[in-house]
């Protein structure tokens, strides 16, 4: 996927005006927070679970390469087959190397974050093929030519309204209505995309979790899009990551409880499935073949680094559920597949700090996304930590460069910050009393602070600093 | 103050001023060295500049570094150290330690120094287990407050009843809770002027809950914050005035508000 991450600032600026997106993220963000909150609440030793999956994957990661062997070895011995891919463009080949045969032409897709990363849709479009993406959200901003804006609920900046729109320009040839109804969109999407899953010849789908001493994959989802993706054609590819690895089955149901809580506030999602190698000579329906595509994408490299906790995630989406830069600015901002906390941590290590300067400092740092990562990642730790990189490598602006030198040279001199921050004052004040307007006990407009006086005002300071008071209090007494 | 002999530091309070309070709003720091007093604590004020918050937070660790180190020979020596700010406390108890490595004397003072420092509600209610005295505020019963749960003090040091507590007890009234009372204002520092857009959005959305409350007084413990909220507030012709907790703790009158003059 094309990454537009440098532009944050002005797509965020522009994402502020939309007033559809506002509704659309409005109503998202309150249904997501109570809904989590309750399901939390639910289970009694959530913080347990926590903290019990937080150890099981640092655990992995320090042993990734024994888990994931063994994860392959187990693939093999079901009879299915593994592809390593170090980088996009291999996801990419190695998918059309398994797509390219004669009687291939349509593909079915569940919902996979990992095939984003390379524009996988546009590979196998761009060599003949026709892409369905099965999961709704998907589906419609498939139609609509865009790309997901939240990890887990890929169109939640539509409004249905835009949805009814594009169902209409896309579907009316083929003799459907108009519908409107949340129920009536629905139906429509099941009934095309029903058509498309009996005629698929392979399906590709994600995973959440790689299941290492059975060999299985572990898919959730709430449409049931991801089943028939993966049992109606002859073929199931799973596009995949290094990191979705963990040991065991009684893991599994530990990331369970937290993953459908933590994502939609349900206590377990609609679909849990396992698949386990393509379909034995007793299985009544089944792929012929199964294919699981192991990507890394710079991610071992992340691994070594003062971040490796982000690959801890499991892609809930809780952090951007939480986060009121993102409920502002919505996914598309973030100018890359992982918007949000966890895309602004992901996305620089994942396409170059260069790439998204922007991303690090979107954050208030107000830690809401930590308290609620069922995995307990820092994630405000974290962007401190990107931008302690920033600095180092001289990436920041000249303005906050040259600020920080001149305020840290000030800060580290009590005289002369005393007399600095004493000048300052008498300035405002000064201004204050130059002014009528401002008279009312605010500025409205302060030069060189625009950006504070554009939408704010900003009080006029007491008479002195506190500290030349106190002084004179001490003398006093 | 008595011209008894002020006590070894060992026993005295050292107040952090916080930069904020000591440019612009001078009144919260002597409301928080008068409700330190009134619990007994001897309160000093070492000529001080500022925490690093800024600089850390901004990526600048080898400067918030420098900084830390002079606060550390600054303040080591007192018994406690108190801030009436949520953020610039959890800087010192909190972060100060990540700048040095763990098993040197610097990161060992730093653990020692966090182990004082106090935000001022929690210092009040959870060290002095200070119960204050009701005062009669003519139009206290009327008024409607509400109370924005600055982030660092929540998330970071635990601070939600310890104010809540404070203000029952002097005020008698019960805050009237804002839906979104946890979620961030907007300001986060450098991030208001950095993205004043999104900064913007954010205070609006803050706003809302403050006009759901029916708040006629927002409280809060972050003059950051406050005044973010409070400079929004003003610039959309709201009534709402905005005031640092401990302002309404104290004997005297509170006067203007944040951004308001006589």
């Amino acid at each position: 996927m094309q990454v537009t991450s440098r532009y944050f600032r002005t797509t965020a600026r522009e994402a502020l005006l939309d007033e559809d997106l506002r509704a659309a993220m409005g109503r998202a963000e309150g249904g997501f927070i109570d809904t989590r909150k309750m399901a939390v609440e639910e289970l009694e030793n959530f913080e347990e679970y926590r903290e019990f999956a937080r150890k099981t994957k640092n655990h992995v990661l320090a042993h990734l390469d024994y888990y994931l062997t063994q994860f392959e070895s187990n693939v093999l011995a079901s009879g299915g087959q593994v592809h390593w891919a170090g980088n996009g463009e291999e996801v990419n080949r190695i998918v059309l190397d398994i797509c390219r045969r004669p009687d291939i032409r349509k593909i079915t897709k569940g919902k996979s974050m990992v095939s984003e990363e390379s524009a996988l849709n546009a590979g196998l479009e761009a060599a003949g093929f026709e892409v369905v993406e099965t999961d709704l959200g998907e589906y419609i901003i498939q139609l609509a030519r865009e790309t997901p804006s939240h990890i887990i609920a890929p169109a939640v900046h539509k409004t249905r309204q835009a949805v009814t729109d594009l169902f209409d320009e896309h579907h009316r040839e083929a003799g459907y209505s108009r519908v409107v109804e949340r129920l009536d969109i629905v139906n429509q999407a099941r009934q095309v995309l029903r058509d498309h899953f009996c005629t698929a010849d392979v399906g590709i789908t994600g995973a959440n979790f790689l299941i290492a001493d059975t060999g299985s994959i572990a898919l959730i989802t709430n449409e049931g899009n991801g089943d028939l993706t993966a049992n109606l054609p002859n073929i199931h590819v799973v596009v995949t990551s290094i990191e979705k690895v963990i040991p065991d089955m009684l893991a599994l149901g530990g990331f369970l409880r937290l993953l459908g809580r933590s994502a939609t506030g349900q206590i377990m999602s609609v679909y849990t499935t396992l698949f386990n190698g393509p379909r034995r000579i007793d299985d009544l329906d089944g792929p012929e073949e199964f294919h699981v595509v192991l990507v890394d994408s710079g991610r071992s490299e992340i691994l070594g680094t003062q971040f490796r906790d982000i690959l801890r995630c499991i892609k809930c989406g809780a952090c951007m559920n939480h986060c009121p830069v993102y409920t502002s600015v919505g996914g598309h901002a973030y100018g890359w597949v992982y918007p949000g906390p966890m895309g602004s941590v992901l996305t620089p290590l994942m396409v170059g700090q260069k790439k998204a300067p922007d991303l690090p400092y979107a954050c208030t740092l107000n830690g809401r996304c930590k308290t609620v990562c069922p995995v307990m990642i820092p994630l405000p730790d974290l962007l401190r930590e990107h931008r302690n990189n920033l600095v180092e490598m001289g990436q920041t602006g000249v303005v906050q460069r040259w600020g920080m030198w001149l305020w840290s040279i000030v800060a580290r001199k009590p005289v002369l910050y005393s007399m600095m921050t004493s000048l300052y004052v008498l300035k405002l004040n000064l201004l204050a009393r130059m002014v009528p307007a401002f008279q009312r006990g605010s500025f409205k407009y302060i030069p060189m602070m625009g950006a504070w006086t554009s939408s704010r005002d900003f009080p006029v300071p007491q008479a002195s600093t506190f500290q030349s008071q106190w002084k004179k209090r001490a003398l006093h007494d | 103050m008595s011209a008894t002999a002020s006590p070894p530091k060992t026993e005295q309070v050292a107040l952090l001023v916080t930069c904020l309070s000591d440019l612009f709003r001078p009144q919260i720091a002597h409301a928080a060295v008068e409700l330190i007093e009134k619990f007994g604590y001897w309160v000093d004020v070492p000529r001080q500049t500022c925490c690093g918050q800024p600089a850390f937070n901004a990526g600048e660790k080898d400067k918030t570094r420098i900084l830390a180190e002079n606060m550390i020979s600054l303040f080591e020596s007192y018994r406690y150290v108190i801030a009436p700010s949520g953020s610039c406390a959890a800087t010192i108890k909190v972060h100060y330690p990540e700048l040095f490595s763990e098993g040197s004397p610097e990161h060992e003072q730093c653990m020692k120094l966090g182990e004082k420092t106090h935000e001022l509600s929690g210092f009040l209610v959870d060290v002095a287990k200070a119960a204050l005295e009701k005062k009669s505020l003519p139009d206290a019963r009327s008024m409607r407050i509400a109370y924005h749960d600055s982030c660092s003090g929540l998330r970071e040091l635990g601070i939600r009843s310890q104010p809540r507590k404070l203000l029952g007890d002097r005020l008698g009234v019960d805050i009237s809770e804002m839906s979104n009372s946890e979620v961030c204002c907007g300001f986060g520092g450098l991030f208001c002027v950095k993205y004043p857009e999104i900064s913007t959005r954010m205070v609006d959305n803050k706003i809302v809950g403050i006009e759901k409350a029916e708040a006629d007084v927002l409280l809060g413990g972050d003059l950051g914050c406050l005044m973010n909220i409070a400079g929004r507030l003003r610039r959309l012709g709201s009534e709402t005035r905005v005031y640092h907790y401990a302002e309404l703790l104290t004997d005297s009158d509170p006067g203007p508000a944040i951004g308001y003059q006589k």
